[in-house]
């Protein structure tokens, strides 16, 4: 295992019934890594994302973090527990939030990290507000989900992930779902991240982000990965015919 | 309309107004308690129980909620359950609008978006943690108004347990009608106390409804 890389992910293949989804997919992403997950709608991005925490586990194949299997093959109890802690260390944001909305943004943050580490109340109080602080929401701690834009509700649920201290962040189009003029908040917290060196698999349709913000950008196309580099590469000189007419639609814009 | 008539006969009405009123609520108690084990079985995890809660939905909507009180006092006896005709009556009501419960908390539960509980799963919470503390709190909300309806219809549906003798509103209006023949009157007074009784009811529950919405 020592030859293991911080995130990776050994030949998965995933099928929803009969549709096959992923194939042979191999992927490794260093401690302090950042990878973007770019390709045309349909291809595999989010499942491949969803499977790294098990939300939408492997056909077959394998995913480790830091030496730790994640999709081990267990009876459903261990399944289970094993799941639940493994995904403490996972945070993921999705593109619709996903906020609990009948907590305020402080229960939110609080909820997970209460429960599952113990934290006492002040423990935790601090904590969503040291979490607040670090995306630009301080003063928001005491609203409720319903009453912040959509870019504040997409920091919170940042905030919200970070809150559990995971060793890698999965970020599934968290943008995409505002409006242009607030995107730019959002990408500014994650910027951020990158520059305290966390670990990210970001899938975005946003390629400036992914050209500026990422070390390496894998383009995916109906369940494989075509092909992967550094951003200079795969933007400016990529090799293949399917990631140059995928490029001319989303780099024309 | 005999005046006299009703002023004579009224205080046996709101005793029987009463039984109803506790005929009501140790209904929807008992059915709210079938309710919950009923949904919870129609989600289970384990096909036994899927199948266990389907058989008992199916079966006590699909039978008249008469026959089920009928076979509980009437036929009860001949296995060897012996009840009066009010714990009858209760038991066999509640079990029945526990099979409506099941579906509404059942419909209540699955109508809280997916996206919930994929965000509380990621975060490390259990099935069971993310169930009581993300998705119930907000299915809660989202069951008040359907329950409502469920508790406006066992209210009515009390009158059913008048065949086997519970001195409830319908019954008695039939027992004086034996002795008066004023139908009209008698009637037309259950009828008043069952609309107060819904109407109070009616107003709890928007009550109840307009205080837990999500702010
Ligand atoms: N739960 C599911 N059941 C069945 N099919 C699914 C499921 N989730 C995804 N799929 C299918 O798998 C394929 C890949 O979907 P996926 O969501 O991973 O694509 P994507 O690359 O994220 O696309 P987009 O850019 O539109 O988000 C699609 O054909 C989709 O219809
Ligand atoms: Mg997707």
């Amino acid at each position: 295992m020592t030859d293991q890389a911080f995130v990776t992910i050994k030949n998965a293949a995933k099928s929803f019934g009969k549709l096959e989804v992923l194939r042979d997919i191999n992927l490794t992403v260093e401690r302090g890594q950042i990878v973007a997950i770019i390709g045309p709608s349909g291809s595999g991005k989010s499942t491949l994302l969803r499977a790294i925490n098990e939300l939408d586990p492997l056909t077959s194949g394998e995913v480790w973090l830091e030496g730790v299997q994640i999709n081990k093959k267990l009876p459903h109890r261990q399944y289970e527990a094993h799941v639940n802690q493994v995904r403490q260390d996972i945070g993921m944001v999705f593109q619709h939030f996903n906020l609990f909305p009948h907590l305020t943004v402080r229960g939110n943050i609080t909820l997970a990290p209460t429960m599952l580490k113990g934290l006492s109340d002040a423990d935790a109080n601090a904590l969503a507000e040291e979490q607040l602080a670090k995306v630009g929401l301080s003063e928001k701690i005491d609203e409720y989900p319903s009453r912040l834009s959509g870019g504040q509700k997409q920091r919170v649920a940042i905030a919200r992930a970070l809150a559990m201290k995971p060793k890698v962040m999965l970020f599934d189009e968290a943008t995409s779902a505002l409006d242009p003029e607030l995107v730019d908040e959002v990408n500014l917290v994650m910027k951020q991240l990158a520059e305290e060196h966390m670990t990210m698999i970001i899938v975005t349709h946003e390629m400036d982000f992914a050209a500026s913000v990422c070390d390496r950008v894998l383009f995916m196309d109906q369940g494989v990965v075509v092909e992967e580099g550094p951003p200079s590469v795969i933007f400016e000189k990529p090799e293949h015919e399917r990631t140059r007419n995928f490029l001319r639609k989303h780099l024309s814009r | 309309m005999d005046t006299d008539l009703i002023l004579r006969v009224y205080p046996f009405f709101l005793e029987a107004a009463w039984v109803t009123i506790q005929l009501s609520v140790l209904t929807a108690l008992l059915g709210l308690c079938c309710g919950a084990l009923g949904a919870a079985a129609r989600m289970s995890r384990l096909a036994v129980f899927r199948w266990i809660g389907a058989v008992y939905v199916s079966l006590w909507r699909g039978t008249p909620a008469l026959i089920q009180i009928f076979i509980l006092y009437f036929g009860g006896p001949q296995i060897g359950i012996q009840l009066d005709s009010f714990e009858a009556g209760t038991i066999a009501l509640g079990v029945n609008i526990g099979a409506y419960m099941t579906e509404t908390i059942r419909g209540a539960i699955l109508s809280v978006d997916k996206g919930q509980t994929e965000a509380a799963r990621t975060l490390g919470m259990s099935r069971w943690e993310t169930m009581r503390k993300v998705i119930l709190p907000q299915a809660a909300r989202l069951m008040i108004r359907p329950l409502g309806v469920n508790i406006n219809a066992l209210i009515k549906g009390t009158a059913l347990v008048a065949p086997i003798s519970v001195v409830e509103l319908t019954y008695t209006a039939q027992r004086f009608i034996g002795s008066t023949y004023k139908p009209f009157e008698m009637f037309l007074i259950a009828g008043l106390l069952y609309m107060v009784i819904i109407y109070v009811v009616g107003h709890g529950i928007n009550w109840l409804d307009r205080r837990a919405r999500i702010t």
